[in-house]
């Protein structure tokens, strides 16, 4: 692997060049990545909400929206509005403290994961040693903003609709953890980075969907489960509990929960895609390209290309994972909660630990093919 | 001061004040779910005090375990058992606070003279950043093997001890007896009591 675009080094040589010190031009730096990934992430929640209207008609034989904006892209802009403009109701019984804060409890972790989201070589926020593990503990946060809406709302259904996401949430935890410490163990790195460069020799053929192919299926499944898509989406299960948790709020409130939804659906694909599809390697390896056709892996047009593919071949991936989410929304019914908890504890679970000590036991015989 | 002291020193002293300022609401506030969820903010705090201290590891295992376990498993505690019982009013209570605040006071006096008169021996080698989880695992598996082993074997011990107490066969055909004692309870067939010296009943 060649020295990817550095745009943090560049861009402090800039400043320096301009007669600004060092450590101030880092200050300038510091925000501007978080800044865009906010935008980026707040943006894919416009995507993602098209996406999911547009494919849930094309599954029914509708057409979906159509007036906001061309083929109904401002829709989701449209509902934004809507939900800041209504108005802001505090049942009157409720506890007003844990009803404000339960949202943001539920959208601030799902945001902080995006720190370790990475989209290129140097194309990450922070490439921290603990790395994939520190998702794992801030998704361990969401329930108790769960739980707080649930409790604070007043309202049986908002409580039962809490317990269960808590539960939920806290029994998927453990199959998904153990299915990404069997990739952690192949790569030897809890790092996103390290994680991806194991993946990038072979090109498609290097992914870790060839390596973990039981291990992809339960992150999938526990993921799913994490954001409350369709066929687990127990905490609203309309017919049994209103809307669950969420069935006391309106306005911006509700928006948050909306919101956290579908960028946790969105982080969980491009988590997806960096453990198991190759983050933002190209099906054929870009440096194997470039050898062949000469080219060194210093020039700077290739660099701008090879970043241009990584972002894409990212965003791609992910966004594929999250037409398949929606088309499963449409193909699988809902699970009972007693179905639930039974695939969890009494599948997953098991499932997911024999995986893992298979990885140990193919990492200590192959070390070629396993990271040795 | 360089631009990472100055937010070290910030952040720091955000840190504290969120970490004594939410343990005294854990215990001084009169509403349990409050408590808890204030609980939860403290073991968060603390969590980001290790993050100062180049713990990463740390910081993230204690927001894993701490919030996402064992706080959320207090508040299914709280929200499952619904007892609504207003305490009834300790006569001379004022004796029992006042009597608890100053073993408080005296502890932490005693601890603040200790810290103070002790001359720390301050480490001076190089902190290890990354490699601490290699490090943390390597230790785990060879000098403290034995308290590890040991920790895992009394969870299994307390989770076997759970399975045993929750594992109950509710009669849902016959009606209680009492019903109106235990409004909460269902009938439950009887279990014959493991016994704790090993003997067995049928010879």
């Amino acid at each position: 692997m060649g020295q990817g675009i550095d745009l943090q080094r560049s861009f402090v040589e800039l400043l320096t060049q301009l007669g600004l010190p060092s450590g101030a031009a880092r200050a300038i730096w510091l925000p501007l990545p978080m800044t865009l990934i906010l935008i980026a992430a707040t943006v894919s929640i416009f995507v993602t909400v098209w996406l999911e209207r547009k494919i849930s008609a094309a599954a029914q034989q509708r057409i979906g929206p159509e007036y906001a904006g061309p083929l109904g892209t401002l829709q989701a802009a449209a509902d934004g509005i809507k939900l800041l403009f209504k108005e802001d109701i505090v049942p009157s019984k409720a506890d007003p403290i844990l009803f404000t804060l339960g949202p943001a409890l539920v959208v601030i972790p799902v945001f902080l994961s995006y720190l370790i989201v990475p989209f290129g070589q140097n194309m990450v926020i922070t490439d921290i040693g603990v790395g994939i593990f520190l998702w794992i503990a801030l998704s361990s946060i969401t329930p108790i903003g769960l739980l707080m809406s649930g409790y604070s709302s007043n309202n049986k259904y908002s409580l039962l609709g809490g317990l269960r996401a808590a539960a939920q949430s806290i029994s998927y935890e453990i199959p998904l953890a153990l299915s990404v410490l069997a990739i952690v163990m192949m790569s030897n790195s809890l790092s996103t980075i390290d994680i991806v460069e194991q993946q990038a020799q072979y090109g498609i053929l290097g992914w870790n969907v060839w390596r973990q192919p039981v291990g992809f299926l339960i992150f999938w499944v526990a993921a799913l489960a994490e954001c409350e898509r369709l066929p687990f989406d127990l905490p609203e299960a309309e017919e049994e509990l209103v809307a669950g948790y969420q069935t006391e709020y309106t306005g911006m409130k509700f928006g948050l929960f909306y919101v956290g939804s579908y960028v946790n659906l969105v982080l969980s694909a491009l988590i997806f895609s960096v453990l198991y599809l190759g983050g933002w390697e190209f099906p054929v390896s870009v440096s194997w390209l470039a050898s062949l056709l000469n080219v060194s892996e210093t020039t700077p047009w290739l660099q701008v290309i090879t970043a241009a593919i990584g972002i894409m071949m990212t965003v791609i991936k992910a966004y594929l994972l999250v037409f398949l989410a929606v088309l499963l929304r449409w193909t699988v019914p809902r699970v009972r909660i007693d179905q639930l908890l039974d695939l969890g504890w009494k599948f997953l679970l098991p499932v997911s630990l024999v995986n893992l000590l298979l990885t140990a036991a193919l990492k200590i015989t192959f070390p070629v093919a396993f990271g040795g | 001061m360089t631009l990472a002291e100055g937010v070290q020193l910030v952040s720091f002293g955000l840190l504290a004040i969120m970490v004594i300022g939410t343990a005294l609401g854990v215990v001084l506030l009169p509403n349990i779910v409050y408590s808890a969820f204030l609980l939860g903010g403290v073991f968060i705090s603390i969590a980001g005090l290790y993050v100062l201290l180049n713990a990463g590891f740390v910081a993230a295992a204690q927001i894993l375990i701490y919030v996402g376990a064992v706080n959320i498993l207090i508040l299914f505690g709280i929200m499952l058992v619904n007892k609504n019982q207003p305490f009834s009013p300790v006569r001379r209570g004022w004796i029992r606070l006042f009597a608890t605040g100053g073993v408080c006071l005296g502890l932490f006096a005693l601890l603040a003279t200790v810290v103070f008169g002790t001359s720390w021996q301050i480490s001076s080698a190089v902190p290890a950043g990354d490699q601490a989880t290699v490090l943390i695992g390597i230790h785990l598996f060879t000098d403290f093997l034995l308290p590890f082993e040991l920790a895992s074997i009394l969870l299994l011990m307390a989770m076997i001890g759970d399975i045993v107490l929750a594992r109950r066969e509710i009669l849902t055909d016959e009606t209680p007896a009492d019903a109106v004692s235990d409004a909460l309870t269902l009938p439950e067939r009887p279990r014959e009591l493991v016994s704790a010296t090993g003997e067995t009943t049928e010879d």
